[in-house]
C-alpha cells in the first residue's frame, strides 16, 4: 500500500507549491467552507495518503466525463485529473486491455475496503448482456468493485436515477446505482453532466474529510442543489412580472424574458447551474436563451415536452396533457348533466308536477329496522338495570 | 317551490359551522382553480416593457398562496366539527361502513342518478352517495394541502417548511408532485359541475328547499319521515342515557 501525501505525489508530478495553494483556495469558496476551509484542504492533502479511485463506466453516454475534464480553473482540472486518473479509468487512463483489467484489480485487492469508487452510468437489470465491460456484466462488476470501496460516487443523472435509459417504458430495466447496492455509503452527484466544478468540489471535499457531505433526500450534496435554478435565475423578475417569451425567435424573447411559457423547468429543478455556470463559468442554458430541462431530477425524461411547462399523458395520445383531458372531461360532465336534466323532466314528470301519491316505500324498510334495533337495544339495556337493581336491594337485606 | 298540499315540516340540519365552511370552501376552492390555471398555463399579458414596471404574475401567486392559507385554516375548522358537530355532519356520514349506507348508495344510484325508479328517496342529512363523494373530496382536499405545502416549502421560512421540502424531495421532487397537483386541480372542477347540479336537482324534485338548506340550515321534510326521525332521536337519547348510567355505576 502507498502512503505517500497526496501533496507529494502532486509535487512529483510537476505541481508547484503555490498552483497547490490555489487550488486550495478555490475549491475551499467552492464548497462554501469557513475561512479556514482552504488550510483545512491544503493540510490533509498535505498529510494524508493518496486515496485510489477506480471510475467505472456502464450504461451512459460519458457526459461526465466530458464535463469533468472541463473544470472551470485548469489548475483544479490538473489536479484532480492527476488525483483520479491514476488508478483505473477506461476512457482516461493510458493503459487498455489486460494491462488496465490488472491495474484495477491490484488496486481492489491492495486498497481493500479503502478506495473510492466512481460510477457513470446506469445498471440494466433486464438482461445481463445489454451492457459489458471486458466481458463482464454491469451488475457484476458494479458488484465486485462496490463491495470493496470505502464510498461510492454516482455521477449524473444515469447512476443517479437513470436517466433516458430508465425513461418509460424502460426497456433494458436499467437502475440507478443505489437501487443495485445496499449498504454502501452512495452520493449522487445530478445531472446530466452534473457541473465539473460541482464535481470537483464533490471530488475534493472526500479526499479531504474522508466522509460525504451532507446529503438530501435523493442523497444529493445540499451545498450544490439545495435550491432552485428559478430561485437562483437572472430571469427572475421577469416571470415574476408576467414577462414570457411566446417563441424562441418573437421580440420578447430577444429582450430575455422568462422562458416557462416555453417549457423552462428550473422552477421544478435543484441544481446551482444559475450560480457556478457552465464552461468556465461563461454562461448556463437559461442564458444561452434556452430553457432547463430539468436534468438534476430522478425521471426528467418522463415529462416531456420540453417546450410546455405541462407534461404530456402517455397512453392517451402523445399530444395530450392534464389540461386537454380535464376540459375534454368537463365537457362530458356538461353535456352528462344537461342530458341528466333533460331525463328527469320525462321520468320524474308526475313527481314534479306533484300528481304522484306520497310514496315512502324506499325509507320504511331503513327505519323500521333502526327503530327496531334501538328499541331492542334500549329494552336489554332497562331489563340489565332492573336485574341488577333487584340484585343491589337483595344484597341490601 | 313548496307543494301546499303537501305535509312538510322544517327540520334544521346544517349548524353555522357547516355553513361557513361550505361557502368559504366553495369560493376559495374557486379562486384557487382560477388562479391556479393561470400559474399552469399563463396567458400573454404583456403590457409592460420591463419587469419593474410590472408584478400580475407574482399577484396571481400571491392569491393563490392566500387563498391556500384560508383554505387550510377552514378546512381544519372543518376535521374539528366532524367530531363535535350534529349527526347529519360527524365523519361516520362519509365513510359507508355500513349496511344501511350501502343499501342507501345503491337505492340512491337507480333512484336518482340512473332514473330507473320513480319514486324519490328521502334523506334528511346527506344522502349516502351524495355523502360518499364528499368523503373522496376530503381526502382529496388533503392531498391537495401536501402536495401545495410540499411546493410552498421551498419559498418559505415556515417552521414546518424544511420537513415539507425534504418530503418534497424524497417523492422526487417538484415533477411528480406539481403534476399531481394539477390533476388534482380538475377533479375539483368535475365535482363541482356534477355537485351544483345535483343540488338543484333535489331541490327541483324533492321540493325539500335543500339548495337554501346550505345558506338557512333548514330543511323541508315530509311529516312521516320528520316523526320517524325524531322518534329515531327520542331513541338514540335513550340508548345514550342508559348507558351513561351503566358507565356511571362502574
Ligand atoms: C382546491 C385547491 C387547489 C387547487 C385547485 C390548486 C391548483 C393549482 C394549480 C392548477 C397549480 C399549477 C400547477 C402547475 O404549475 O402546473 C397550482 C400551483 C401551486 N399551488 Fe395550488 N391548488 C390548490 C390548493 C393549494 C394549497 C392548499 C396550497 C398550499 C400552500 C397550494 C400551493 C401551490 C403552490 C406552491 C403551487 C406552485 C406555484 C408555483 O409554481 O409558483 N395550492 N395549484
Ligand atoms: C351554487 C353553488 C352551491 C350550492 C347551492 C351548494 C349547496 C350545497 C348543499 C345544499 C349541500 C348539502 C347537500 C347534500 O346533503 O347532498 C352541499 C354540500 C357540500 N358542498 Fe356545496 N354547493 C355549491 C357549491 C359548492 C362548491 C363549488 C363546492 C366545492 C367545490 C362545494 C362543496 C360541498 C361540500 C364539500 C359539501 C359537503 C359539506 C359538508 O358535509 O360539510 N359546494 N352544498
Ligand atoms: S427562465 Fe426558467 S428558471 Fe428562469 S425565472 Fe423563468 S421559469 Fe424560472
Ligand atoms: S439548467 Fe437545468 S437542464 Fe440545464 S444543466 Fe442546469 S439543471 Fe440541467
Amino acid at each position: 500500500m502507498n502512503t505517500e501525501s497526496m501533496y507529494n505525489h502532486l509535487r512529483k508530478r510537476g505541481i508547484s507549491r503555490r498552483d497547490f495553494f490555489k487550488f486550495c483556495g478555490v475549491m475551499g469558496s467552492m464548497l462554501g467552507l469557513k475561512a479556514s476551509g482552504a488550510e483545512q484542504i491544503a493540510d490533509a492533502f498535505m498529510t494524508k495518503p493518496r486515496i485510489p479511485v477506480i471510475w467505472q463506466h456502464f450504461q451512459e453516454c460519458t457526459c461526465c466525463s466530458e464535463s469533468f475534464i472541463r473544470c472551470s480553473h485548469p489548475i483544479v482540472e490538473q489536479i484532480l485529473l492527476e488525483m483520479v486518473s491514476l488508478d483505473y479509468d477506461d476512457t482516461l487512463q493510458a493503459a487498455g486491455g489486460f494491462q488496465a483489467e490488472a491495474v484495477a484489480e491490484k488496486t481492489r485487492k491492495d486498497y481493500k475496503g479503502n478506495y473510492i469508487l466512481m460510477c457513470e452510468g446506469a445498471i440494466p437489470l433486464g438482461n445481463k448482456g445489454y451492457c459489458t465491460i471486458a466481458g463482464e456484466a454491469a451488475e457484476d462488476r458494479l458488484k465486485r468493485f462496490a463491495e470493496d470501496s470505502k464510498f461510492i460516487i454516482a455521477w449524473g443523472n444515469c447512476a443517479s436515477s437513470g436517466c433516458i435509459q430508465h425513461a418509460k417504458p424502460n426497456p433494458t430495466d436499467a437502475q440507478p446505482i443505489h437501487k443495485v447496492i445496499s449498504g454502501k455509503e452512495i452520493i449522487n452527484v445530478q445531472g446530466c453532466p452534473p457541473i465539473a466544478d460541482v464535481m470537483a468540489g464533490v471530488i475534493t471535499y472526500v479526499l479531504t474529510f474522508d466522509k460525504l457531505p451532507e446529503l438530501d433526500g435523493q442523497r444529493r450534496p445540499k451545498v450544490f442543489y439545495g435550491r432552485r435554478i428559478h430561485d437562483t435565475c437572472y430571469r427572475r423578475p421577469c416571470y415574476d412580472a408576467g414577462l414570457f417569451a411566446q417563441s424562441f425567435d418573437d421580440e420578447n424573447a430577444k429582450k430575455g424574458y422568462c422562458l416557462y411559457y416555453l417549457g423552462c423547468k428550473g422552477p421544478n429543478t435543484f441544481n446551482s447551474c444559475a450560480v457556478i455556470k457552465w464552461n468556465l463559468g461563461v454562461s448556463y442554458p437559461i442564458q444561452s436563451g434556452h430553457g432547463c430541462i430539468g436534468c438534476a431530477e430522478p425521471n426528467f425524461w418522463d415529462y416531456m415536452p420540453l417546450y410546455s411547462h405541462i407534461p404530456s399523458t402517455y397512453g392517451f395520445g402523445v399530444e395530450s396533457n392534464a389540461d386537454k383531458i380535464g376540459a375534454a372531461l368537463t365537457g362530458i360532465a356538461l353535456g352528462g348533466v344537461a342530458t341528466h336534466a333533460v331525463i328527469t323532466n320525462v321520468r320524474k314528470r308526475r313527481l314534479i308536477k306533484g300528481s304522484m301519491d306520497d310514496d315512502f316505500s324506499l325509507n320504511e324498510k331503513d327505519t323500521e329496522e333502526t327503530i327496531q334495533e334501538l328499541e331492542e337495544k334500549r329494552d336489554r339495556l332497562i331489563n340489565k338495570k332492573k336485574d341488577e337493581d333487584s340484585g343491589d336491594s337483595e344484597k341490601d337485606k | 317551490m313548496i307543494q301546499k298540499d303537501k305535509n312538510l315540516r322544517e327540520i334544521y340540519v346544517w349548524q353555522l359551522p357547516v355553513r361557513v365552511f361550505h361557502w368559504v370552501n366553495a369560493f376559495v376552492i374557486t379562486i384557487l382553480c382560477i388562479t391556479g390555471f393561470i400559474i399552469g398555463d399563463p396567458p400573454a399579458i404583456q403590457h409592460a416593457t420591463a419587469p419593474s414596471h410590472n408584478y400580475w404574475f407574482g399577484i396571481v401567486r400571491f392569491v393563490h398562496f392566500f387563498a391556500a392559507m384560508v383554505f387550510i385554516v377552514n378546512y381544519l375548522v372543518r376535521i374539528y366539527w366532524l367530531f363535535a358537530g350534529n349527526s347529519f355532519s360527524v365523519l361516520r356520514n362519509y365513510y359507508p361502513l355500513t349496511k344501511k349506507q350501502w343499501r342507501g348508495i345503491k337505492e340512491t344510484l337507480k333512484v336518482d342518478v340512473l332514473l330507473i325508479t320513480k319514486n324519490p328517496i328521502y334523506d334528511i342529512g346527506h344522502n349516502p352517495l351524495a355523502a360518499t363523494t364528499y368523503g373522496g373530496l376530503f381526502i382529496i382536499m388533503i392531498l391537495q394541502i401536501i402536495t401545495g405545502a410540499m411546493m410552498f416549502s421551498v419559498q418559505s421560512n415556515a417552521f414546518w417548511a424544511p420537513a415539507m421540502q425534504d418530503l418534497l424531495i424524497r417523492f422526487n421532487g417538484f415533477f411528480p408532485i406539481r403534476s399531481l397537483h394539477h390533476w388534482l386541480m380538475w377533479a375539483f372542477v368535475l365535482f363541482a359541475i356534477v355537485h351544483i347540479y345535483l343540488v338543484f336537482y333535489h331541490d327541483y324534485i324533492e321540493k325539500n328547499g335543500i339548495a337554501s338548506s346550505m345558506i338557512g340550515g333548514w330543511k323541508f321534510i315530509a311529516q312521516p319521515i320528520a316523526e320517524d326521525y325524531e322518534k329515531e332521536q327520542a331513541l338514540r337519547k335513550d340508548v345514550e342515557h342508559l348507558e351513561k348510567e351503566k358507565h356511571n355505576k362502574k
